[in-house]
Order: C-alpha cells, then sequence, then structure tokens
C-alpha cells in the first residue's frame, strides 16, 4: 500500500530525512518512534504533501502512484489522512460546513453521488461516537475554545468521517490524559481494517499499549536504524534510545 | 507665483461647473456664495495632509467634470434589491429623479426636495471638496421620520453615475424625531464604464430614543471615484448603525463623523471592503463620545487583491464627561496578494478614567496552516480558500440585520468570487 524508498526531505535547505525507506501493507499498523527531531513529524508531513518540504531525492508510492508531484487535497482524496501534532483552529468555520464539503469531496473523487443531508447527519452521529466527541462540538467553528483532548478526538473524527486507507497519526498521544488517550485510541481501534493502514507516530511507547502495532521503527538522524515487532516499543521505553543509536554506530563502523 | 497656480487649479476645476447653479442657492444663497468665494482661496488636499496621507485625489482633480441632468434612459429593475419593501429614491448624476422613484405614502414618513428646516447647510471652508459640494449641490432629498413613528417600509435610495465625465453632488438628509425607528438602504452603481466622481454628502440627526439603521453598498466601477461624507448626530437612549459595504469601485473615500449628544447611546460602524486591481478604498471615521454612558462598536474588515490599496482612519475620542463609555475599535484585514497595500491607523485620544476602550488593528495572508490542514481533508486550494474569506467576511455580514440586503450582498460576493455558494 505504502512504499517509501531512500526518502531525503529538506525544509529550508535543512536536510532532515536522510534515506527513509519503510514497506506498510494493507491493514498493517506501524509505529515510528524516534528521540526528538529525528524527523518523525517530518515523516507525516511530507506523507501528507506540505509543500514547506521539498523532496530532494527518493521515491513514495501509495497504492502502485508516486505522491511525491502530488497535491495535499488529492493525496486526501486518494486515501492519505494526516491527524495533525496541533490541529488547526479556523475561527468562523464551522466543523460541520467544513466536513460537509470535505465529504463531498471525496465522494466526487470516488465518483459517488454526495450524500443527502440526513445521511450526512446521521454519518455524523454514528461517527462522533467512536471518540465520544458531543453533539455541540460538531456545531462549533473548527478546533477553536476547545481542549486539547477535543482537538485529538475531533481529528479522529474527522478520519472516521472521511474513510481514508492510510491513516498517519503525528503525536496524537501528546498532551493527552490517560482518558482521553483511551477514548482516542479506542477510535482508531475501532477503524482498524483488513485494507486500512496507519503509521502511528509517536515519542512514547504508552499510546502502543492501546493500538498495538505489527511492527515497531526506530528513526534517527532521518532514517530508520531499527525495526522490530511489538515488544521493540516496551525495550525503548525501559532502556531509551541510546543502545540502539550505539548499535547503530557500531553497524556502521563495521560497515566502513 | 505658485499660490497662483493652486488657486488657478481649484477654479481650474470648478470652470466645467458654471452652467449649473447650486439646487441650494434658494434656501442658503449666502452660504452658496461663501463656498464660491472659499473655493478660490483654498487648494486641493496632498498626501502632505495627514488626512489624506495615504489617498491621492489628483486623478480626481485633474479631470475636467462636468454636470448633466440630461441622461439616456435608465432602467432601474437591476437594482432593486429582490425582498426588500422598500419606497425608492432615485438620483441620476447626482439629480434627484422624481420619474424613476417610487414613493408610496407612509404616515409618519416625509420625503422632500427641500432641505429640513434645523439642518444647516455650511460654506465648508475647511475642506475644498466640501465647499464645491456646498457652491454646486446637484440634489437634495430629506427624509423626516416623526415622533414614535416605526417605519415598516424601507427606504432604498440608488445613486446612479450615468453620463461620462459626470461630477454628482447630492445631500440627503435624515431626520428621526423621538422614539421613532427607519432603516435606509443607499447603494451607489455606475452605468457603462463611464468615468464619474461622486461625492454624496449626508446629514443625519437620530433624535432621543430614536433607531437608525443605514446599509450602504458601494459597488460602482473601475473608472468611477466615490466620496462619501457623513456627519451624524445622536441624542441620548438613540441608537445608530451604518454598515459600508464596499463591494467594488475604482476609488472610494468614505468620511464618517459622530457626534454622541447625550447618554446611553449606541452607535456600531460596521465596514466591509474588497478592492482588487488597482482599487483604492479608504474609510476615516470619527467618534466623538461627549457623554457618560455610551457604546461605540466598529468593525472594519478588508481583502485585498492584486495592486489594489485600502486605508483605515479610526478616531475615538473620550472627552473628561463620558465616564462608562465603551467604545471598541477593531480592523482586520487579509491581504490575497503580494502587491496589495494596507494602511491601518487606530487613534483613541481618551480623557475620561472610568472607561472601557480597545482597539486591534491586524494586517497578514491567509492563514497558510489553515489552508493546509483543509487542504490535508481533501478540499481544494479554491475551495479552502473561500472557505477562509467567507468566514473572515461573514464577521461582517452577520452585522446586517436585514435579512434582503444581507442575501443581496452575500449574492453579489459570491459573485465576485468570495464566498463559498
Amino acid at each position: 500500500m505504502l512504499r517509501i524508498n531512500n526518502l531525503h526531505a529538506n525544509i529550508d535547505g535543512k536536510e532532515i530525512l536522510r534515506g527513509l525507506s519503510l514497506n506498510v501493507k494493507a491493514g498493517e499498523v506501524h509505529a515510528i518512534m524516534g528521540p526528538n527531531g529525528s524527523g518523525k513529524s517530518t515523516l507525516a508531513s511530507v506523507l501528507a504533501g506540505r509543500e514547506d518540504y521539498e523532496v530532494t531525492e527518493g521515491t513514495i508510492e501509495f497504492h502502485g502512484k508516486d505522491l511525491i508531484e502530488i497535491a495535499p487535497e488529492i493525496r486526501a482524496r486518494e486515501g492519505i489522512f494526516l491527524a495533525f501534532q496541533y490541529p488547526v483552529e479556523i475561527p468562523g468555520v464551522s466543523n460541520m460546513n467544513f466536513l460537509k464539503a470535505a465529504v463531498a469531496e471525496m465522494r466526487k473523487h470516488k465518483g459517488l453521488d454526495p450524500l443527502s443531508a440526513k445521511d450526512f447527519l446521521k454519518m455524523v452521529k454514528e461517527k462522533s461516537k467512536l471518540v465520544e466527541l458531543d453533539g455541540q462540538l460538531a456545531n462549533r467553528a473548527v478546533n477553536v475554545g476547545f481542549s486539547g483532548g477535543e482537538k485529538k478526538r475531533n481529528e479522529i473524527f474527522q478520519m472516521a468521517m472521511l474513510e481514508p486507507t492510510l491513516g498517519v497519526l503525528d503525536e496524537t498521544d501528546s498532551g493527552l490524559d490517560i482518558d482521553a488517550l483511551r477514548i482516542v485510541a479506542g477510535g482508531v481501534n475501532a477503524l482498524r481494517s483488513p485494507d486500512r493502514s496507519f503509521v502511528v507516530i509517536t515519542h512514547y511507547q504508552r499510546l502502543l499499549d492501546y493500538i498495538v502495532p505489527d511492527f515497531v521503527h526506530v528513526l534517527h538522524q532521518g532514517r530508520i536504524i531499527k525495526s522490530g515487532g511489538k515488544e521493540l516499543a516496551l525495550e525503548l521505553e525501559e532502556r531509551g534510545y541510546d543502545w540502539v543509536k550505539e548499535e547503530n554506530e557500531t553497524k556502521l563502523e563495521a560497515g566502513y | 507665483m505658485m499660490v497662483e497656480d493652486k488657486i488657478s487649479k481649484t477654479l481650474e476645476f470648478c470652470k466645467g461647473l458654471e452652467n449649473h447653479a447650486s439646487v441650494l442657492q434658494h434656501e442658503f444663497p449666502e452660504e452658496v456664495a461663501g463656498a464660491k468665494l472659499a473655493i478660490a482661496e483654498m487648494e486641493f488636499p496632498t498626501t502632505r495632509k495627514e488626512e489624506w496621507k495615504y489617498t491621492r485625489t489628483a486623478r480626481i482633480t485633474n479631470e475636467a467634470w462636468t454636470i448633466n441632468k440630461s441622461h439616456a434612459a435608465i432602467d432601474i429593475q437591476s437594482y432593486l434589491i429582490p425582498e426588500l419593501d422598500a419606497n425608492v429614491i432615485v438620483f441620476v448624476n447626482g439629480f434627484y429623479s422624481a420619474s424613476l422613484s417610487k414613493i408610496q405614502n407612509e404616515e409618519g414618513v416625509t420625503v422632500s426636495e427641500l432641505c429640513l428646516e434645523n439642518f444647516e447647510v455650511e460654506s465648508n471652508t475647511e475642506n475644498v471638496f466640501d465647499a464645491i459640494h456646498t457652491a454646486y449641490c446637484t440634489g437634495v432629498i430629506s427624509i423626516d421620520v416623526a415622533k414614535n413613528t416605526q417605519s415598516k417600509k424601507s427606504i432604498h435610495i440608488i445613486h446612479i453615475a450615468a453620463t461620462e465625465v459626470n461630477l454628482s453632488l447630492p445631500l440627503v438628509q435624515i431626520q428621526l424625531e423621538k422614539s421613532s425607528a427607519l432603516h435606509v438602504v443607499e447603494s451607489f452603481v455606475s452605468l457603462n464604464n463611464y468615468k464619474t466622481f461622486s461625492n454624496r454628502h449626508l446629514q443625519v440627526v437620530v433624535e432621543e430614543n430614536a433607531s437608525l439603521v443605514i446599509d450602504k453598498i458601494q459597488s460602482e466601477s473601475e473608472e468611477n471615484f466615490l466620496m462619501n461624507e457623513e456627519n451624524i448626530q445622536v441624542d441620548g437612549n438613540g441608537r445608530f448603525t451604518i454598515n459600508t459595504l464596499t463591494v467594488d469601485g475604482g476609488w472610494v473615500r468614505n468620511n464618517l463623523n459622530f457626534s454622541l449628544e447625550g447618554q446611553n447611546i449606541e452607535v456600531n460602524l460596521h465596514g466591509l471592503y474588497l478592492p482588487r486591481n488597482k482599487q483604492h478604498v479608504d474609510n476615516h471615521t470619527m467618534v466623538n463620545h461627549r457623554f457618560a454612558h455610551c457604546n461605540s462598536n466598529e468593525l472594519y474588515k478588508g481583502m485585498l487583491n492584486d495592486q489594489s490599496t485600502g486605508v483605515f482612519n479610526g478616531k475615538v475620542f473620550v472627552q473628561p464627561d463620558a465616564q462608562k463609555t465603551n467604545a471598541f475599535q477593531s480592523n482586520a484585514n487579509i491581504l490575497l496578494s503580494d502587491d496589495a497595500q494596507m494602511n491601518s491607523k487606530p487613534e483613541l485620544e481618551i480623557y475620561a478614567d472610568d472607561v472601557k476602550c480597545s482597539h486591534g488593528s491586524t494586517t497578514g495572508q491567509l492563514d497558510e496552516n489553515a489552508l493546509f490542514y483543509l487542504k490535508s481533508r481533501g478540499l481544494g486550494e479554491e475551495n479552502a480558500k473561500k472557505l477562509l474569506t467567507t468566514a473572515f467576511l461573514n464577521d461582517v455580514l452577520d452585522k446586517v440585520e436585514n435579512e434582503a440586503v444581507k442575501n443581496y450582498v452575500t449574492q453579489e460576493l459570491i459573485k465576485r468570487d468570495l464566498l463559498l455558494q
């Protein structure tokens, strides 16, 4: 489904990703962990198509299509959803109108007829339950006056509405208390399916107790330096990242 | 030598106007004569004058304008506002047109071509544009709403600029007697891309406990110059709202001067301006709080495209006796292009100590983060931008309480491609 090969990406002339490769198959959940500054959020931004980042080398294939030259809105319509680390507040734009417009674009792209107002509302009701989002929030301006937890729940709610095939969660756990974390993770788990994959970017293992990954990757200096199963996350939690870095350096030296 | 040059410039300007006698001549002969004398002594404002620092008048003052009462046949149908129940007053080239106007008698509402008895017209020896207005005034309409009359019909005044190089100098007077209420819409339009200059003067008195709402819709085109001079007096417990909606037009200058003459007054000044191409829109407002317990709320929002320029200057005075004043002012601007320019200057002078006053002025681009957020949910560039501009503009549009007017302006903005359908 998603095939990243030797990806290099810059922001403001500074190279952040330096040869990242990752292969995600349908239905899999991959956790990307790593210390601050390792390039985790850059990966999320590059996948979603943020224009500030320049891809200088490598390829990203999504469902067999080259993604790099594709505009962010087309990526979204093709099935990529980024849950933002910092969801943006948009005063004056109601959550509902925003979602209505987004769902309409998605359906148009897929060649589906627009949803009736009734069916749309039914869908909102159903999906907002997934993350226990108060109906009131749906009518407020996008993320304005939302608590940190509400913002993250709103992200997962949007994901549920837009039904992507790849969900990229960028530090969705940051700033969440344990109850909110449980709700958000519950929402994500409810969306897991054999044809939907997730890339879960996180600094802490805590989230992975709730969203259990199939694979865990350690990102360091812009590339994946170690991969393993879910038990790798526990080991990282216990031992920190330094041993992986050292192991990597030894490997590199041996390589020379 | 230099002085003579400048004097000749104002006189030169008036040369083409001499065949027209000011309609104020009969009621205010001395003021008209005084204005004519004064013009010779005055100069056109330059950008060296603070009030005109960012607004150039050369393209107006260099033109040979003429006053034209006659004009080709006009169908006003397209200028009417659907669903608005209104008496319609039409000015063409600044002249009141009885044949195009449709005024049904309404008890307590008097519309006349004569000035209101207690209204003064001055020679205006301070400002040359005002002096020219008095000296060559083209038409007067006065509206009086009698005590306790709540007018059910709106009044829609339509100003049509209909002849090449025409100068319009109409005067509108509105008096709301005690505890009366009225809704006025004033629209400014032009024909055939003619080059025209209109300087409309508005004099308003809102007496005690009366309530007036004016929705001004300025939608001229590239070659039109439009100046609106408005002097508004509100008495105790009075309410006054003016929505200045500048949808289109080559060059626009609005001067709003408020004096609040009693306690418990509320005035609201809302404005929207959307210049594009090389258009220029200038809003100058002045609110003078002289008595206690009054509120003024000012919200002006602009979205500037291409190489357009905008000016906002908001003066608020709170005099020593005006305790418990609430005076709020906000001016927000979005520049849609790198070449657009906005000059915003709030000026608050507060001489009372127990007041709540605030002002804010912002100018920026559309929020890139918000734009990316919307796109990441599948919205195309154009729709994402429109969703943001809609949100920005709705703030002011929501202040327009009359549904018919609001719908009309909304449709105009959809045509301008600034609002989501």
